[in-house]
């Protein structure tokens, strides 16, 4: 195992380096429909190619493009996406104490702090795979994310649909394999489910994104309870 | 429907320095708030649940509220594999080619 003689170095082809080059293959092909979709909804190359490049958060982007494109307003698009990215907050807070990026490190892991990376870093045992899982997810998303933003940019309709291609299984399959590591006894088990539950049920009641929020805070509820009780999880 | 390319360059330039401030406020936390034994306790609690949202986000999200559809096969798929001990890339393909193969016969 390459725990044994794992040098820290950042660029090495581990279990968490592959795990992350995975996710980004999958959502580097959704970046080619944002890019299509962002100029079907009005929005010009450039203003589409920016999205990604400095926005990167693609729920946020998505939702900012689905109120331009049903005529919706430019604060009701920018109040989505903002929104949407909130949960970018809690996963940074996490990230920081996990990672701890110093001086100038900071501000790129910032930009990179997404739903792929947190999710890689947080599921890797030791430091040096969860700084790998982080850094190599980040980067191949960012690149990959925005270079397939520019080609659907430039390519608009002609390309195929993600969702024939069941890229949007493999996004649900990705998370579940990082969340199934984590699910080995039953306490665990039960805040997953219920988190889930959470999710799924205040769906349909609050703004997109929104139903992340209500399951981070039930979660930490639980963290200050099961604390209370001394029993780890 | 079409704004004018100078009010929308506006807000999507406004939505961007939002989105950075969203993930760079996380960052300046004070360290020492990180330390109390109480963060690393929920640390690990908050892990599980987001993972978990995101799977349930991802799989039921629609336009308007919740709905199954082809994705609820991927899930069962790489829970499956999983289950078997696949590898990580072999959970993803499972999911993915459970969802193509669900559309192809006609699921939504």
């Amino acid at each position: 195992m390459t725990e044994h003689h794992d040098d820290g170095a950042l660029l090495r082809l581990t279990p968490a380096a592959k795990t992350g080059l995975a996710i980004a293959a999958a959502i580097s092909l959704y970046g080619i429909s944002f890019g299509a979709l962002a100029v079907a909804s009005g929005l010009t190359f450039w203003q589409t190619v920016a999205l990604s490049f400095l926005m990167f958060t693609g729920g946020s982007q998505f939702a900012f493009i689905g109120v331009i494109a049903s005529g919706g307003s430019g604060a009701a698009a920018f109040g989505g996406a903002t929104l949407l990215s909130l949960r970018n907050t809690i996963y940074a807070v996490q990230l920081k104490a996990l990672l701890n990026p110093a001086g100038a490190a900071k501000y790129a892991a910032a930009q990179v702090t997404i739903d792929e990376t947190m999710a890689t870093s947080t599921a890797q045992q030791t430091a040096a795979e969860q700084r790998r899982g982080f850094w190599i997810t980040g980067v191949a998303c960012f690149v990959g994310w925005n270079l397939a933003t520019v080609i659907g940019a430039l390519l608009g309709d002609f390309i195929a649909d993600p969702e024939a291609l069941g890229l949007d299984g493999a996004v649900v399959a990705a998370f579940l394999g990082l969340l199934w590591p984590r699910l080995r006894s039953r306490e665990p088990w039960a805040l997953a489910v219920l988190a889930a539950l959470i999710t799924t049920l205040t769906m349909p009641m609050v703004p997109p994104g929104v139903p992340i929020l209500i399951a981070a805070a039930v979660a930490v509820i639980w963290g200050v309870v099961s604390a209370r009780k001394e029993q780890p999880l | 429907m079409s704004m004018d390319p100078q009010s929308l360059w506006f807000w999507v330039l406004l939505a961007c320095a939002a989105a950075y401030a969203t993930k760079i406020l996380g960052y300046l936390v004070p360290a020492a708030w990180l330390q109390h034994r109480l963060v690393t306790q929920i640390s690990g609690v908050l892990t599980v649940a987001l993972l978990a949202a995101l799977v349930a986000m991802n799989t039921f999200s629609a336009d308007d509220g919740i709905t199954i559809d082809a994705r609820l096969g991927a899930l069962l798929a790489a829970a499956a594999a999983l289950l078997l001990r696949a590898p990580f890339i072999v959970v993803v393909l499972a999911g993915a080619a459970a969802a193509a193969g669900l559309r192809m016969l006609g699921f939504p």
